[in-house]
Formats: C-alpha cells, sequence, structure tokens
C-alpha cells in the first residue's frame, strides 16, 4: 500500500473517529493539536486503525509514539 | 434501503451440485466483529448526512434505519455523536417516548460502552439516557444517597465488574465476592428503587493447572468459572438481571472480548471493537424490561422451511429431510421454530403459494416437524408480503412491531424493510444451514421470565381458533358468549403470578388505560403500602385456562375516592365482556375499602386508542385533565353491575 493510500485511508477514520472533516492527518499532526484527542479517543483512534488495516501495534511501539507521520510509518512497515 | 436487483434464490437448490456451487457465505472472522444478521447500508456516509438536514421525525426515523444497518464500532460511534447533536431538536419526540434511564457503573473504564448502548437502544426505537459512574466508584455511589447517582434516578443499574478487581487478590474469595455484588444490588433495589443488571465475569485469565483447573481452589481462572456458575441462581433469588458476557467469550473466543494490551493501556476490559455487540446485548435487556421484545416469527415456506418450491416441484419434490445436507438444514430451521414457538414464541406462515399446495406439506409430508396445529396464523396467498403481515399482526391481534420476518428472498425482505420499517427482518445468509443462526444471533426473543402462560401460548392460540370456529357457527352473541361457559377468577396479586403480573404490565399496549410500567420491585412497593388495590384475573372457558389476562391497580385517596393507576387486559380475550365484569370486581371491592367514587385515567399512547372511550362508556364522567392524562369520575352510590356471561369468583375480598 502506497503512503498516500494510507493517508487517504488515515484521513476517513480520523473523520470517524474526531467527527470532525477539517481534521486532515499530516505528517506533523500530534494528539495536541486536535481539541477532541484525548486519552480515550486515542484508544478508538488506534483500535480503528487497528481494525481497519487488519494490523496489530506492539503495546512499546504506541508508548514511543510521536506524530501522525511516525503512525503511517509504523503502519507502512506492518504491511509490508 | 435500497431493493436488491439480485434475482431471487428460489430454485437454487434443486440438486446437490446446486447447493454446493453457491458455496457458503459463512461469515468471516471480520463480519463477526459487525452486527451481521442486518443488512448493509452501502450509502451509510450519506444517509448520516441527510439524516442531520432532515427534519425531526424524518431524522429520527433515519437514525432507526441507520442504526438497523451492519454498522461496527466505528460507524456505531460515529452515529451516536451524530445522533447527540441533534439531541435537542429530537428531545420533543423522545421525551414523548419516555426515555429510559441508564446508570452505567463498574470498577473500570465504561466510557467507550455507552454510544454501544445508546445505539443498540435506537435499534429498537427505544431512547437512552445513559448516566456513566466515576471510574471505579461503583461502590460508593451506591452507598452514597447524596451522590450524582441518585440525582440521576436510574430506571436501570448496570453492574460492570471487571474480573481482576473481583478476583485479582488471593484473598477474594467466591464467597465475599459475590456477597459484595449481593450487598450492591440490594442497595440499588431498596434505595434507588431500580432494576438491576449485573454483567457476568469474563474468564479474562490464563489457567496455572490447565485441563484441571477446578482442583486448585486458589486459581483465578477457577474462580471466576465458579463465581460465574454461582452468580446465575442468586441473581434469580434476587430479582436481577444478567448479561452473560461469559457466554459471549465462550462464543466468540475471549480474545475476541478482551485484550491484554488494552487493559494495562487504557483499563477497558470490554474491547472497543466490540462496543457495539456489547451494547446490542444490553439494548435488548433493556428493550425486554420495556417489553419491546419481538413475539411473533412469520415464516416464509419455499426455500425457508424446505428446499425447493412446493407449488413447482410437488410433494415429493421439495428437499427435506434426513440424508440430504439443504433437507437437514431447513429440518433444523423448523426445529428451532417449534422450539421457539414452546417457549412462547408465536409462529406465522407469510408464503406466495396456492393455500392448498402449502398446506399439503403440512399435512403429508412425513419429514415436516411442524405441523398446521403449531401455525397460529396460515396466510399462503398471492398478495404481497407487507399485506400479508398487517393481516397476520391484525389476526393475532399483536402489533406489527412484535413481528420477526424470514424470508431467503433478498427481494421480499427489501420490500418488507420498506413498506413497514418496524418489522424486524434478518439479511439471512444464503446457505439455510445458517438460517438458525442468524435468527438466534440477532436476539429479537429476548426473554426474562418464563411463565406458564408462555409454555401455554400455542396452545391458547389453538383455542382460538375453536372459539372462531364455534362463532362462526353461532348466530347471536349472547349465544355465543353463554356457549363458552366461562368463568373469571379474581385475586390479589401473589407471589406465584409475580413473573405474568410484571410481563403484562411492561407488554400490553393496546388494552391498556395508563400504559404505565413497572418493574417487579415497583409492584412489590406499590402492594404492600396502605389502600392499595391490585387484582389479577384469569379466565377460563370450555376449551381451557386462557391464565391470567387482567390486572387493575389502584389506591385509596385522602378524598374517599379510588384511583385506578393501572388497568390493562389481554387482547386475546377481547370482546367477551371480561372488562365489564372487572369493573363490577374493582367496585365491589371499592366499596369494600370506603370508596365513594372511581377516579379512572386515560393516557394516550400510539397504540391505546381502542380504550380511549372506555371509561366514558361505562358511565364515568369527564373530571379534568392534565399532563396528558384525562381523569374520569364515577360514583359508587350510581353504580350499576354490568350483566356479563360468566361466573365471577373472588378470592381474598373479606
Amino acid at each position: 500500500m502506497t503512503t498516500e493510500e494510507i493517508y487517504r485511508r488515515l484521513t476517513e477514520i480520523f473523520h470517524s473517529i474526531f467527527d470532525d472533516q477539517t481534521v486532515v492527518p499530516t505528517p506533523e499532526l500530534k494528539a495536541g493539536d486536535v481539541a477532541e484527542w484525548d486519552s480515550v479517543t486515542h484508544i478508538s483512534l488506534i483500535v480503528a486503525i487497528e481494525t481497519r488495516f487488519k494490523i496489530k501495534f506492539k503495546t512499546a511501539e504506541l508508548e514511543s509514539l510521536r506524530n501522525v507521520g511516525h503512525l503511517v510509518d509504523m503502519i507502512a512497515k506492518k504491511l509490508s | 434501503l435500497k431493493a436488491s436487483t439480485k434475482s431471487p434464490a428460489k430454485s437454487s437448490y434443486y440438486s446437490f451440485e446446486a447447493a454446493n456451487l453457491e458455496g457458503t457465505d459463512l461469515p468471516e472472522n471480520d463480519s463477526r466483529n459487525q452486527l451481521w444478521w442486518l443488512p448493509h447500508n452501502l450509502d451509510w456516509q450519506r444517509t448520516v448526512e441527510s439524516a442531520q438536514r432532515s427534519d425531526p421525525q424524518s431524522a429520527l426515523e433515519q437514525f432507526i434505519a441507520l442504526a438497523n444497518s451492519r454498522i461496527d464500532f466505528i460507524q456505531t460511534a460515529r452515529l451516536d455523536r451524530a445522533i447527540q447533536r441533534a439531541e435537542t431538536w429530537l428531545r420533543g419526540l423522545v421525551n414523548a417516548a419516555k426515555p429510559i434511564r441508564l446508570a452505567l457503573l463498574g470498577s473500570c473504564t465504561l466510557t467507550h460502552l455507552s454510544p454501544g448502548i445508546r445505539i443498540g437502544a435506537m435499534r429498537r426505537g427505544v431512547w437512552v439516557d445513559v448516566y456513566e459512574g466515576g471510574y471505579g466508584m461503583y461502590r460508593q455511589e451506591i452507598q452514597d444517597k447524596q451522590s450524582e447517582l441518585y440525582q440521576f434516578r436510574p430506571d436501570v443499574l448496570l453492574l460492570s465488574i471487571d474480573a481482576y478487581h473481583l478476583v485479582g487478590t488471593k484473598d477474594a474469595t467466591v464467597a465475599d465476592a459475590l456477597q459484595g455484588l449481593r450487598d450492591c444490588w440490594r442497595m440499588a433495589r431498596d434505595n434507588l428503587g431500580c432494576a438491576v443488571i449485573q454483567q457476568t465475569v469474563l474468564p479474562v485469565f490464563p489457567p496455572l493447572m490447565g485441563n484441571n483447573e477446578h482442583r486448585y481452589a486458589d486459581s483465578p481462572a477457577y474462580r471466576v468459572a465458579k463465581i460465574n456458575n454461582l452468580i446465575r441462581d442468586l441473581a434469580d433469588e434476587e430479582g436481577v438481571h444478567l448479561l452473560s458476557a461469559d457466554v459471549f467469550a465462550a462464543n466468540d473466543g475471549i480474545a475476541e472480548w478482551h485484550d491484554i494490551s488494552l487493559w494495562h493501556r487504557s483499563k477497558q476490559e470490554i474491547h472497543p471493537r466490540v462496543s457495539h455487540l456489547y451494547g446490542d446485548q444490553v439494548a435488548r435487556i433493556l428493550a425486554a424490561i420495556r417489553g419491546r421484545s419481538r413475539k411473533c416469527l412469520v415464516l416464509d415456506l419455499d426455500n425457508t422451511l424446505w428446499g425447493g418450491v412446493i407449488g413447482d416441484d410437488g410433494l415429493a419434490g421439495i428437499t427435506l429431510g434426513q440424508g440430504n445436507a439443504v433437507g437437514e438444514a431447513h429440518l433444523a430451521v423448523q426445529r428451532y421454530a417449534l422450539d421457539l414457538s414452546r417457549r412462547g414464541i408465536i409462529l406465522a406462515v407469510s408464503s406466495k403459494n396456492d393455500e392448498a399446495n402449502a398446506l399439503e406439506a403440512f399435512e403429508k409430508h412425513p419429514e415436516m416437524i411442524l405441523g398446521r396445529q403449531d401455525i397460529a396464523c396460515f396466510n399462503a396467498n398471492w398478495d404481497d408480503k407487507p399485506s400479508n403481515l398487517r393481516d397476520i399482526a391484525r389476526k393475532l391481534n399483536i402489533g406489527i412491531d412484535s413481528l420477526v420476518f424470514i424470508d431467503d428472498n433478498p427481494f421480499e425482505r427489501n420490500l418488507v424493510r420498506a413498506e413497514l420499517p418496524e418489522v424486524a427482518v434478518p439479511e439471512l445468509p444464503e446457505d439455510p444451514a445458517l438460517y438458525v443462526e442468524c435468527i438466534a444471533a440477532a436476539g429479537y426473543f429476548e426473554g426474562l421470565q418464563i411463565t406458564s402462560e408462555d409454555k401455554e401460548r400455542g396452545t391458547q392460540y389453538r383455542m382460538n381458533a375453536a372459539r372462531d370456529l364455534l362463532r362462526d357457527s353461532t348466530t347471536d352473541m349472547p349465544t355465543y358468549l353463554a356457549s363458552l361457559q366461562m368463568e373469571l377468577r379474581c385475586g390479589l396479586f401473589d407471589e406465584i403470578a409475580m413473573a405474568r403480573i410484571v410481563q403484562l404490565i411492561n407488554k400490553t399496549n393496546q388494552f391498556n388505560l395508563t400504559t404505565r410500567r413497572y418493574t417487579e420491585a415497583e409492584v412489590k412497593t406499590a402492594i404492600v403500602s396502605g389502600g392499595a388495590l391490585h387484582l389479577q384475573f384469569r379466565l377460563l372457558d370450555r376449551f381451557g385456562d386462557n391464565g391470567i389476562i387482567g390486572l387493575v391497580m389502584g389506591n385509596m385517596r385522602s378524598d374517599g375516592t379510588l384511583l385506578i393507576d393501572t388497568w390493562l387486559m389481554s387482547c386475546r380475550v377481547l370482546g367477551r365482556q371480561v372488562e365489564a365484569a372487572m369493573l363490577n370486581v374493582v367496585a365491589k371491592k371499592a366499596k369494600l375499602m370506603g370508596a365513594g367514587a372511581l377516579v379512572g385515567v386515560f393516557r394516550a399512547t400510539a397504540k391505546n386508542a381502542m380504550v380511549k372511550d372506555l371509561y366514558k362508556n361505562f358511565g364515568f364522567e369527564h373530571a379534568g385533565e392534565a399532563e396528558g392524562e384525562v381523569f374520569w369520575k364515577l360514583s359508587l352510590d350510581s353504580f350499576r353491575e354490568t350483566d356479563v356471561f360468566m361466573n365471577v369468583s373472588i378470592e381474598g375480598l373479606q
């Protein structure tokens, strides 16, 4: 799956989870940048990504998560 | 919902090869996380946006339809937020339907469960207001009468206690854990006066012994199993309903329901991925408490109860019975339908067939499990299915929203969904071997109690058919009523009848003057208070026992009038003067209690128009209106008993 395709699918997931069409996942975007992105929606987001991409994150990977770009790299690695 | 363009699946099962080519569409692992008995809505996203722009009535209908499509937990949360945003302008409609106030209390993170519960209830046309307790504060909140929980005044309390909390430490014995739960249930019942649902314990612990785990009494896994074993009887003793999370885990695998890494990360015992399935299960119980469980299974015949088309293939040509996998699959459908009917679910048939052909299979095919006598209403004709479903509901005297419609043909299913959205229409898989699993998974018939009336219901519908025959052969009504040799037995509420009494209070929609729903706890409280009137009525006739068919609840007021808070009657016994006989008894009892007048209340609902003028017709005088209630008054001095064609016996009245 190309990086563009991952971002396209991620955008759909973000819109569903945050219920806000203006939130666009960019490489630099972080939890602090989105008002609804709290600890509860973060879990929903991760589980949604795991379900939709059919992948599984390790506990330590999620502890180290920095921003959306980092997240997309991890997704790409798991899909390859 | 768009009608499928796919051609009807009839004639698919003529041969072994054909059945094989169809293949099985056993739900994949992924779709197990979905509500796989519901149809896909390919235009889901656009429908959500359209609903948000509609007028309230239309929006609510669209939201209910969206909740009834095959959605996952992400879509469930999305739909929930859309509805929450629309709440202010939907409130008027919602309040009219009286929302259920649900308190969700537990020992771990539960916030992610609320959307699934709300949408699950919406799926059944019920609105739920959820109160989420503070994290891990369930015991304190139940104990503290000043807590927010008490201000919320829940109708129902759901206790979701995680396994780690309950048996996580070695000291926590099974007896302690159960007693802790029982204390909470009792406080909730006595102080909050609400119904209680207890989640059973998820089997999250790894084994320490293995197959013979039970030989190590300190094993957490074994203690969970033991609690789940003992909690069934304990809950029944205390009048608590169970949410059988251990059974979900047994069916789907514990890994579907619990993820240990999520537990470490966010203390969610229930996996968010199945939160909408969890919510649907909770909503089933809430709907059952409200009397909204379905009552009647309407079955198609060709390629549903048997393989093939009886009109084309003939009696010898249909596929049914042992020795053929497709034939056995259809037998299993019949077996399940028969088992449901023995539990109290009414069976009906709607089939496009000449009646003689359809009946021939029931009367002559040696492999048939279902007999004509098991079907309360048999509609085989060439009219469209929505008309037939309306006709079945009318003949059986039940609401259209009590029906579940089973048909292998996607065209018929979609037509019924479009014409009669209140009918439940599961999206049957193509393989008939999966029909039973699909009907069962949908949980339409969620039951909370089995009463003797449930078990006798099949017999009662057969007796009704016999009565109808007698009426047709009798020319005038009084002669017919006299020939029934009716006996009305009246008594006070008692423990033996309590399950049936609560069921009637929560299920009766049509002959129900106020449609006030009460839990068992509320009924028990009401009948011990001073000046309370509570009467149950049982009707017998020459064809048998109809069981308890009517109730009256009331109370003496300081002005010397007796207020009739609840008066309801099963529609099975309409047109037999039972209501007049009931009023005779109420008047007699009220006089004994020293009342000077009866005051009746009528509260209009969508379904009780048939009793709108009941009090007026019995000579009551209009005595004002307030908050949607109409009051009617009848002086007992001027009351004259109506002559009725039945013997009335009264127990427990001094």
